[in-house]
This record gives structure tokens, sequence and C-alpha cells, in this order.
């Protein structure tokens, strides 16, 4: 009995564990012993300690790069967890109230998030092209032209467009999540709370969000996670060298940039390039520890 | 029963395996080609196909990859020891890449003769600096110019500048009649130091200039340079106003649709433009320098190299494809074709605005961070394209542009460490 069940376990984890020695912890240890090498173009030579590292704190311009794409990430987390999770949080509420055409709301909401990332970001690419795209035109049909400018163009405001274009496309996402959460609170518990006099915003408070910190949990490690490890968007709509003037450079960007160089404009640093695989893994794992024991803490068990 | 059956399985995979080996006296040597000009499959598919009625013992298959993935592909192959037989390779610090490691077999005079009467400017894109050989044979050369729409020019009655007052004058009058004078934009940074190849060397002094900071006896620091940077300045104005927000397409865009006058850029454009808009009748200028009477500089580099792969197991099949690309015909071939110069020396220019670029690349200067201070990381280009974005954006001096440049570059060139 004990044996075969043992047996068992190896039949349905071992695939998955092959796979992800294969594809997550491989890459994850190579990525650590290439940034302890010294590289010449893509040949690997001598051990060199941790001189890579020393190079990407203490040398210009990656030490500067580095704080500058590091805080891009953080901005990215709170600026996503804002506008595109309170929304969401504020979007749940109104849908579990059951409106007239709830149901054709949550396919809109969720719309985006099935459509694939590079068709979003080739598409508000063009809404935002300052000469032909749809964004500068409406406002200046609007009479707001004195608003237009060159979204993606500015450094002001590029990284802030490149967050909300991100939030557009997810906003289905934590939508559903919050509101499956709001639809698995017991009915009973909100009649017994309006039976003692709580109105709706004492009963959002003090009985839905408490039992609703389990998907709280989940979409915040979430947008954590994917702030951090955020590339695709800005690569599409971008380029890999965080234009312009690197104001949405993010820690994927120049670790890509660095590792397998920019076409027909930098060389890979190998080196250099593994190093910062290294910390944002590093980052990564620590943090996401770190959150979820934090949050589970406030997670209320329905008795 | 038994037995037989396994005989009879075994004779099979027997004969299977055997029967290629003993047909490979007959077979032709396949060797593979790889390369990130997608567009160009066409062109190579012909070239190739005179190269085999001429060595029918030889097939060769082009195939191209995407050219933002390019690097990222070949380098993996060749670190785990495949990769094609024939390599396309960019010049340069881009060479170096795959040279210095060993992984490009080394060529000389001796094995191609062809290459003795290559410009030297180009064989030096050719080169790795680590022992100063021979990697691969130069496909094309490039210049930056001004590309001008003649009809846009002749209606506002404008002919091509002479010197800078001029071009200025040009701009403005252009910007008073309602026409968008310069197609350019900042949103992708390599276009701004495309610009920067075509305005600055005029001003800082062409090849003197370059010889001198890549000799380490001056720097970026020096104000030859950052007022010859501080002259992009003077084209703002006549730029599209959210131009910082232009990419690399509208700017072709707004050029062959003829929204926009001309177009500061690199002479692979010649053959786009024409396929793209049969009608646009358009010609080329040089960057105007301060006084007329004066040749300008061209900013020009070898674009790009043909390698062979140091581990094929065909070495000598795919010398003799590299030695067809240094030939005379191969050079006319590609010329005619994809509307570039070949860097195979006497070839006939028939198109007539390739034909002009190759005049005015007489007096040409390196194009000065891809030739100079791309050999190591950060190159002089990442450094320059993103700290012009902040140039052109109005929050960067040019003087702090020459500074950022000169620091980042001190990392790896030693002589500008200390200035």
């Amino acid at each position: 009995m004990r044996t075969s069940r043992r047996w068992w376990l190896v039949f349905f984890l071992g695939p998955a564990i092959v796979l992800f020695a294969a594809f997550i912890t491989y890459p994850i240890l190579s990525a650590l012993a290439f940034s302890l090498y010294a590289w010449e173009g893509i040949g690997r030579r001598g051990f060199v300690g941790l001189a890579n590292f020393a190079r990407l704190f203490a040398t210009f311009p990656y030490a500067g790069l580095l704080v500058n794409a590091f805080w891009h990430n953080v901005l990215v987390f709170i600026a996503t967890m804002l506008l595109q999770n309170v929304t969401a949080l504020g979007l749940a509420v109104l849908l579990a109230r059951g409106p007239w055409g709830a149901r054709g709301y949550r396919v809109i909401f969720f719309l985006p998030v099935m459509l694939s990332l590079v068709i979003v970001g080739f598409l508000w690419a063009l809404f935002l092209n300052p000469v032909f795209g749809l964004v500068n035109k409406v406002l200046t049909l609007l009479h707001a032209g004195a608003l237009a400018r060159p979204w993606l163009g500015d450094a002001s405001t590029a990284l802030l467009t490149l967050i909300v274009v991100n939030a557009w496309r997810w906003l289905g996402f934590p939508t559903i999540v919050f509101l499956a959460g709001i639809n698995a609170v017991p009915e009973e518990y909100v009649e017994a709370a309006r039976i003692d006099g709580a109105g709706e915003w004492a009963v959002l408070r003090r009985i839905i969000f408490p039992l609703l910190a389990p998907a709280v949990t989940i979409i915040v490690l979430l947008t954590f996670i994917g702030a951090f490890n955020w590339f695709e968007l800005p690569y599409i709509m971008q380029g890999v060298s965080g234009a312009p003037n690197r104001a949405t450079d993010v820690l994927s960007l120049l670790f890509y940039r660095t590792a397998f160089g920019e076409v027909d404009t930098g060389l890979q640093d190998i080196g250099i390039g593994s190093a910062i695989a290294v910390l944002m893994f590093a980052l990564l794992l620590g943090m996401s520890a770190v959150g979820a024991v934090l949050l589970r803490r406030r997670e209320v068990e329905l008795a | 029963m038994r037995p037989r059956v396994l005989v009879g399985i075994l004779v099979c995979v027997l004969v299977a395996t055997l029967s290629p080996t003993r047909a490979r006296g007959q077979q032709p040597v396949k060797l593979t080609f790889w390369s990130w000009r997608v567009e160009d499959k066409w062109a190579y598919d012909k070239i190739i196909q005179a190269f085999q009625q001429r060595n029918p013992g030889i097939q060769v298959e082009f195939v191209p990859f995407k050219a933002t993935e390019y690097n990222t592909i070949l380098s993996s192959a060749l670190t785990a020891g495949n990769g094609p037989d024939i390599i396309h390779l960019r010049a340069y610090g881009g060479l170096e890449t795959f040279a210095a490691p060993g992984y490009i077999a080394q060529l000389d005079f001796e094995r191609l003769p062809e290459l003795r009467t290559f410009s030297r400017q180009l064989l030096d894109g050719a080169r790795a600096r680590k022992d100063g050989k021979l990697y691969g044979v130069p496909f094309a050369t490039q210049s930056l110019v001004i590309y001008y729409n003649k009809k846009i020019f002749a209606q506002n009655n404008l002919s091509a500048p002479k010197n800078w007052d001029e071009f200025l004058t040009v701009l403005r009058t252009l910007k008073d009649h309602g026409v968008l004078p310069l197609a350019n934009g900042g949103k992708e940074g390599w276009t701004l130091e495309v610009m920067s190849g075509v305005v600055a060397p005029n001003f800082y002094g062409g090849t003197a200039f370059f010889d001198a900071v890549t000799r380490g006896q001056t720097s970026f620091k020096d104000p030859a340079y950052t007022n010859a940077l501080a002259r992009m300045l003077d084209l703002r104005p006549y730029m599209h106003p959210n131009f910082m927000g232009v990419d690399y397409t509208t700017m072709q865009q707004q050029f062959i649709n003829e929204q926009a006058a001309m177009f500061i850029g690199g002479s692979w454009e010649i053959g786009f433009f024409k396929s793209q808009n049969k009608d646009l009748d358009f010609d080329i200028f040089a960057a105007p320098p301060l006084r007329a009477g004066t040749a300008p500089w061209v900013s020009s580099y070898n674009d790009g190299n043909y390698g062979v792969n140091a581990k094929t197991p065909n070495m000598d099949a795919a010398l003799k494809f590299i030695q067809f690309t240094a030939s005379r015909e191969f050079g006319q071939m590609f010329t005619d074709m994809l509307a570039q110069l070949s860097a195979v020396p006497g070839v006939e220019v028939r198109d007539p605005v390739l034909k002009h670029v190759q005049e005015l690349s007489r007096k040409s200067t390196p194009y000065m961070m891809l030739v100079g201070f791309r050999w190591q990381a950060p190159t002089g280009s990442t450094l320059l394209q993103s700290a012009l974005q902040g140039m052109m954006a109005g929050t960067k001096t040019p003087e702090q542009v020459g500074d950022e440049v000169t620091k980042g570059l001190s990392a790896w060139f030693e002589p500008f460490q200390g200035r």
C-alpha cells in the first residue's frame, strides 16, 4: 500500500519536477554560475568571483541604470496597485450587486485580458502615435489640443502611459478574482450584519473586505511579481533600450540588454547580465516570501 | 519465429543507416547561411542560384531570422557547438563578439586574394581588435546623408543647400509654407545617433577629430565635439512638434508619403523608399558644412561581413562561397538588386541616387561610435543614443552628453580614465 502510493506520487510529480528542473532550476543555477565568470564576447573565460557584481554596483553607467530601473519597477508596482487593482475592486463590488447587464460587463472587462499582449502593445503604440494616432486627434477634436503630446516619447509621461495601457489590459483579471471572492462570502453574514443595522459601507468594510483577504493576497503577490518581471509591454512599445533616455527602463529590460545586446547599438556583457538576473531572482524570492507571510497573517478563516 | 523478426528489423535498420553514406559521394555538399536580412531573401536566393550553377557540387540554403533576435539565436547556436556554415556578421565590435572567442574562421589574403583589392577602411570592419586578423568579407558600405523630396523642393523654389545657413533657410521656408521640413523623430535613439553622424562631422572636423579621439588625445568633452552636437538643436524647430514620439517607421512613412520634405538617414533606405512609392522623386545631399565651397564630410562604415563558422565540417565549400561573395559578379548583383553599395571594388552603380551617394562618400569619415567605440560594453552608441534623447528633449546640454559618453566609455577605454 505504502510503496504503491509512493509510486503514484513519483508518477504524478515526476514529469512536473523534471520540467521544473530543466526549465527553471537549471537556468537559474547557470545564470548564477555565469555571473561569477569573466566573458569575452560570447565566450566564457576565467572565474572572477564577485567582480561582475562589483562592476555592476560601482561603475558608470551600470550603477545608475540599476537604481533607475529598480525605482521604475517599484513605481510600476505602486501605480498598478492603485490604478488597476483599486479600480478592479470597485468594479467587482459594483458587479456583485448584480446591476442590469452585469454579465455583459463582466465579459467586456475581461475581454482585453484575452487579447495577445503583443497586439495590445502594437495597437496602443498606434493610438498614441503623435503624427496619426487616435489619442492626440481626439484631444484636438475636444479642443484640448494643448494636452496632445508625444506620450511615449516624453520622459515625463512615457512610463505612466505604459502603466495605464498595462492596467487597461489586465483590469479584468483582478476584477473576476475579487468578484469570485465577494460571491463566496456567505449570504447569512451579510444579512446578519444588515439586521444589526450595518449600512452599505459598514458591510463592505467589516464583512466583505476581511473575507476577501485571500483574494487580495493572491492579487498583490501576482501584481508584485508582474511588476518586477515587467518586460513584454515596454519591450513591444518602447524597444529594448528603455527609451526615451531610460525613462521606461525596468530591470528585465536592463538584464536583456546587457546579456544579449541591443541590435545595432550595444554589445552583450553576459557577466553583468547574469549578475542582474541573479539580483532580480533574489529580490523576487525574498520579497515574495516576506509578502506572502505578512499578507497571510491578515487573512480571516471562515469558521 | 521471433529471431527471424528481429533479424528482419536489424537488416532494415542497417539498410536505412547505410544507404545515405553510400550515396554521399554523389550528393552535393549542403551549406546553411544564416542572416538577419529577412527582407533580402529573394535577392540572396537569386545570387545563390548563380553560385550553384557555377559550383554544382555545393548547395546553399539562405535562412534569415528576425533582426532583433538574430544575435541571441546565433550566440546560443555557436556556444552550443552548432550554427550555420556561413554566417552573416555585423562589423566592428559586433564581429568581435563572435570572432574573439574563436567561433569564426580566420581569413587572410592567401586564402582569399580577392580581399586585397578591398578598401582598408572597409576591411577594418572585418578585423578583430584582439589580434588584428580578418574574419569576414565585407558586403556593403553605408553612408549617412540627407534625403530630399525634389517635387516639394521645386514647388517651393528651393535647391539643395550648400552651407549650414542655407540649410536653415531652406528649413524655415518649408515650415513657413506649411510643409513639415524634417521627417525625423526621437523615439528610437539610434535614429538620433544617425542624425549626429550626419550633422556633426563637418563641425568637429571629420577624420582628424576621429583619429585624435580614438587615439585618446582628446575626449568627447572636447568643445569641438559638444559644439558639433549642439548644431542638432538648430534642427529641432523643423521637426514634428511631437517629434520625440516619432518612431523610425513613422519617419519613413512621412517621407515616403510626401508629408515631409527631408529625411536624415542612411543610404540603406534608397531601395525601400523606391519600392514603397514608385512616384517618389527624391535625391540626396550631404550635410552642409559651415561654409560653402568646402567639401562636406560624409559618415560611412562597413555594414557587415560574411564569415565562416570555425567548426564547419564543410570548410572548403564554405570558403568557396565566401570567395564568391568577394567577386565582382556578386558585388554587381548585390548592388543592382538591393540598391546598396557593395563593398566589392569596381562595381558599376546604375541607380542615380546611389551613384550620388557613391560620389559623396569619396570624402568619407568613419561613423564615430560604430567604428571607434562599439568594441566593448557599454558601447559609445548605447551611451550616446540615450543621452541624445535627453538633449533633444531639452533635459540635457550637449556638454552633459559629452561628459556622460566619456565617463561611460572610460570603463574600458583607458585613455578616457581620469578625464
